[in-house]
């Protein structure tokens, strides 16, 4: 590792890009709508469900409004970015995939530690569950792997395998900075080098206050409220081939789920209420999951 | 006589489920040969990160060829159930066997050999194996703890062949993921695949991988002059996470250590999986830690421990923005934000909760000589860390933070350690509180728990504790035995609660009290005679079991026990003839066994009486022992059930004094042992 300069935070993902491309996935662009996890991206939560076999890989930006440290803690971030990859069904050699990955990355297990440690992966939102471990390099969490058992409170078959690698905590590792604001973002020795810093620094203090602090309770209520309509209604619309509009409905879903998160930044949330806003958007990702499965079937 | 090696490879095994899943494998091994008719002389399984062995020695080659009978229709049935009977046995009608009035069917099978068997066995074993959490996998529909990797099934040297789900059983296994040829490599028998593990970096057996470990560890430490914080729980963890256990000592930033030491104890076990180093002999911490890798890297080791310094600085840096954050804020306005977490959806807030611990907290301090004001104080104080940061990150620190932060704003020192150690003991292992503060605040949370889970219908059933008032019950009847504290449970739980206990909450203290007891190696029937005098006085209530265990375990205490029993039978069969006459026994002149019996008991009486009331529980024994030769002279000599029915009266009437005496000691008709 010390004789190649460590990739920069682009690199690190056009690598990865290049590795699980070879190994046939589809590579998607990050979700247009604001997710807390690349698990959302219908890319995997839709794609999990039915009986067709699908591979993917992806960066998806993950916000989560209350890890807002406005800029000012070095590991804590309100919107980080996910390396997200989707193998259905997992085949028998994932873990091996996985190491490879890592190599190709410039991790090397015969020099760090590398273990699986049990973690048993649940998203309460979207009814998602699955067994896997968090993956440690030593004694860092650089990925999250995961066997899916349920999603949107349906069983899966086949399984799928889901990777998620945290790409700031990746590249933090493999740069061997301890500020994700002095990670290289591009080539350090190119003629205009930035910083991790430079890209996003400013984005952390603004939705920092912003999601803390200056986003409207009473607005994110009512769209809260419009979304959940919403879902219903698509799902109960038909398209040109007879269709529900699952996947314009799911959109809502996640609309929803994100000014939940918001209005719990805010504080809007008594601890009472929660559980029953995390059971409403879990109730619509089913419809979606029960719409979409209905409709792979058919096809 | 041959061997059987069975080995399940999958991807990594949670740790704390691998020591119950070599106990289940043997077990289910153990059944299935049992029923197989198939006899061993040993069964031995190991589990590891990932994989579960199992070896079984003095194997048959053959199963023994076993003859079943079946019993059929009487003779003289009607044709169809005869039929039917052969159709079912298989066997021919020339071959039924006649006794008794009934047709035998004799099923004679012949061995098979054993390979074939246990293959069949493995798979059985693998498809019903119970994991406490388990998955399917791919298109599959087998439910494994992980994706399971490859089969080993070898008997005597061959394969003994079964499937499951496309993957075959063979004589192949992998090695270390990492270090070595990293390719499967061949096994002949267990020497040879324990050997072989050895040489590509696996060590099988959990035992040698702790030993390794703390060997390992405790050199490592000492060429620093510092000490291991040993930790066996830790230990037993770690050693189910690696294959190649290789210990690593790593520096922790010192600038950390003026963060409570409890702090970066919790991050390095609970988050990191490092043991805590000290300096020899020094209390506190030494800026380091020791964590085990599972590689034996080329460096050393000096990159890993960088990376898991670094990672650890991380986790500690974060701790202290908490840290720093939570000490701004008095614990007393953080009681606020606690009206809004709830404690039970029928019992209120946390805040509500505050104030009934602070309440209860009082009113035993009172009772205890402690000051009621500081009490009420810690009590009401000693939730309100839960609405701190360092513990909505830490959960575990719960208590202990809230002292730290009382210290940190001057509230008294013994408020401060009533609040840390509130939730005290937790565990068998754990102490009790011994200060008086600490003491009202930790009886005051557990005495809320289960008055108020109890008046709501809450009581454990069962396995289900949801709410562990269990470990709470046993927690206060610990912190009152240890401490010696005179609380009379029914009158106390009567006062916190305002009205009389909730149903059942008194029953459930003696029933803990007597598997604390059991636990302890004591005798649960002696409670059960002590309890039965209805008494709530817990110390009180041990005084008098220790006395009685002691009695009993001596001549005069087994003769008289026999002689009560005998009473009491004598008591019973005359009660079936009508009333036992009441009134006092008289005094008489013979026959002198009688009369000797009188004069016992009439001296017995009141050192009795005198020993209850001085509540020397030793010296009413030894007051009842001096009746147990009177009582075996009077049963041995003098019939109760005279035919004169005045001297059968006056003996009745004996009888009946002399067990009521011994009854007010302890309930011997419930002493079973």
């Amino acid at each position: 590792m010390a004789a190649e300069p460590p990739l920069s935070f682009q690199d690190l993902i056009l690598e990865l890009h290049a590795y699980w491309s070879a190994k046939g996935c589809v590579i998607l662009q990050p979700y247009d709508l604001e997710v807390g996890a690349g698990t959302l991206h219908p890319g995997t939560v839709l794609r999990a469900l039915g009986p067709k076999p699908w591979r993917a890989a992806y960066v998806q930006p993950s916000r989560r409004p209350s890890d807002g440290r406005y800029g000012e803690n070095p590991n804590r971030l309100r919107s980080f970015h996910q390396y997200q990859v989707i193998l259905k069904p997992n085949p028998p050699d994932m873990q091996e995939l996985y190491l490879g990955s890592l190599a190709a990355v410039g991790i090397d297990p015969r020099k760090h530690d590398i273990r699986f440690v049990e973690d048993d992966w649940e998203n309460p939102t979207v009814g998602a569950w699955g067994l896997g471990w968090e993956v440690w390099c030593d004694g860092m969490e650089i990925s999250q792997y995961t066997y899916f058992q349920q999603v949107g409170g349906l069983d899966v078959s086949p399984v799928s395998g889901e990777l998620t690698y945290g790409l700031e905590r990746l590249a933090l590792y493999v740069q061997g900075v301890d500020s994700v604001y002095d990670l290289a973002f591009n080539d350090p020795q190119s003629p205009d080098f930035k910083t991790y810093g430079d890209v996003f620094l400013e984005s952390e203090r603004e939705f920092s206050a912003f999601e803390q602090e200056a986003a409207d309770v009473a607005m994110l209520q009512r769209h809260f409220e419009d979304m959940e309509a919403a879902v219903p209604r698509l799902l109960a619309a038909r398209g040109r081939q007879g269709q529900p509009l699952v996947l314009p409905a799911f959109d809502y879903v996640l609309k929803a789920s994100h000014l939940f998160n918001l209005l719990d930044a805010r504080g809007a949330i008594a601890v009472a209420a929660r559980q029953s806003y995390i059971g409403r958007i879990r109730d619509l990702c089913r419809a979606c999951a029960e719409a979409w499965v209905a409709l792979e079937g058919a096809a | 006589m041959a061997q059987y090696l069975l080995e399940i490879l999958s991807e990594e095994i949670p740790a704390r489920m691998q020591a119950a899943a070599a106990r289940d494998l043997a077990r289910l091994a153990g059944e299935g040969l049992k029923a197989a008719g198939l006899p061993f002389s040993e069964i031995s399984t190991f589990a590891g990160s990932r994989r579960l062995t199992l070896v079984v020695e003095g194997l048959p080659l053959r199963q023994e060829d076993r003859a079943e009978e079946r019993r059929g229709p009487r003779i003289g049935a009607p044709e169809a159930a005869i039929e039917g009977f052969l159709r079912s046995t298989g066997v021919a009608r020339e071959d039924l066997e006649a006794r008794d009035g009934v047709w035998f069917a004799i099923l004679r099978h012949q061995g098979r050999p054993t390979g074939d068997i246990l293959g069949e066995l493995a798979a059985s074993l693998i498809a019903r194996f119970p994991w406490p959490k388990s998955m399917t996998s791919g298109l599959g529909s087998l439910r494994w703890v992980r994706p399971i990797r490859s089969l080993i099934s070898l008997f005597d040297g061959q394969v003994a062949p079964f499937e499951i789900e496309g993957l075959a059983a063979g004589a192949l296994t992998a090695g270390h993921r990492f270090m070595g040829s990293a390719g499967p490599f061949d096994v002949r028998d267990f020497a040879d695949y324990r050997a072989g593990l050895e040489e590509h970096f696996v060590v099988l057996d959990a035992g040698d991988r702790k030993q390794r470990i703390l060997t390992g560890a405790r050199a490592l430490v000492a060429a620093r002059g510092l000490e291991l914080v040993e930790d066996p729980g830790l230990l037993d963890e770690v050693a189910g996470m690696v294959e190649w256990p290789t210990p690593i000592l790593g520096d922790m930033d010192p600038a950390f250590l003026d963060l409570p030491p409890e702090v970066a104890r919790t991050v390095m076990r609970v988050h990191q999986r490092y043991f805590a180093v000290r300096r020899a002999g020094e209390p506190g911490l030494a800026p380091h830690f020791l964590c085990v890798a599972n590689i034996d890297a080329a460096d050393g080791g000096a990159l890993i421990a960088a990376g898991n310094g670094r990672v650890l600085s991380a986790r500690l840096g974060d701790a202290r923005f908490f840290w720093d954050e939570d000490r701004k804020v008095p614990l007393a306005a953080r009681l606020e934000r606690l009206e809004g977490v709830m404690f039970h959806a029928r019992l209120g807030s946390m805040r509500a909760r505050a104030d009934r611990i602070s309440a209860a907290a009082r009113l035993i301090a009172g009772r205890i000589g402690a000051d009621p004001e500081a009490a009420a104080l810690a009590g009401r104080l000693a939730k309100a860390d839960l609405a701190s940061g360092l513990v909505g990150e830490f959960p575990e620190l719960q208590g202990v933070m809230g002292g730290y932060y009382a210290r940190h704003e001057g509230l008294a020192a013994d408020v401060a350690q009533a609040i840390s150690e509130h939730y005290r003991p937790q565990g068998p292992s754990d102490v009790t509180p011994r200060a008086p503060l600490a003491i009202c605040v930790a009886l005051a949370d557990k005495l809320d728990s289960l008055i108020s889970f109890f008046a709501i219908g809450e009581a454990p059933t069962g396995s289900r504790d949801p709410f562990a008032l269990r470990r709470a019950a046993l927690g206060v009847i610990r912190i009152i035995l240890e401490n010696g504290l005179r609380l009379p449970l029914s009158a106390l739980l009567a006062e916190i609660a305002g009205r009389a206990p909730p149903d059942g909450l008194v029953a459930f203290f003696a029933d803990r009290l007597k598997v604390a007891l059991r636990d302890a190696g004591g005798r649960a029937d002696l409670a059960d005679a002590v309890f039965a005098l209805g008494d709530d006085d817990l110390v009180r209530i041990i005084a008098r079991i220790d006395a009685l265990a002691a009695f009993l375990a001596s001549e005069d205490g087994v003769n008289l026990l026999a002689g009560f029993k005998r009473a009491s039978n004598s008591l019973a069969a005359e009660a079936k003839k009508g009333p036992l006459p009441d009134g006092a026994p008289i005094s008489v002149a013979a026959p002198p066994e009688q009369a000797a019996l009188f004069d016992a008991w009439r001296l017995c009486v009141p050192a009795v009486a005198a020993a209850l009331a001085a509540e020397d529980f030793n010296a009413a024994m030894e007051a009842l022992s001096r009746l147990r030769a009177p009582v075996d002279a009077f049963f041995e000599k003098v019939l109760v059930n005279s035919e004169v029915a005045e001297e059968r009266t006056h003996r009745l009437r004996l009888l009946t004094a002399v067990r009521s005496v011994m009854l007010s000691v302890a309930d011997f008709g419930l002493v079973t042992g």
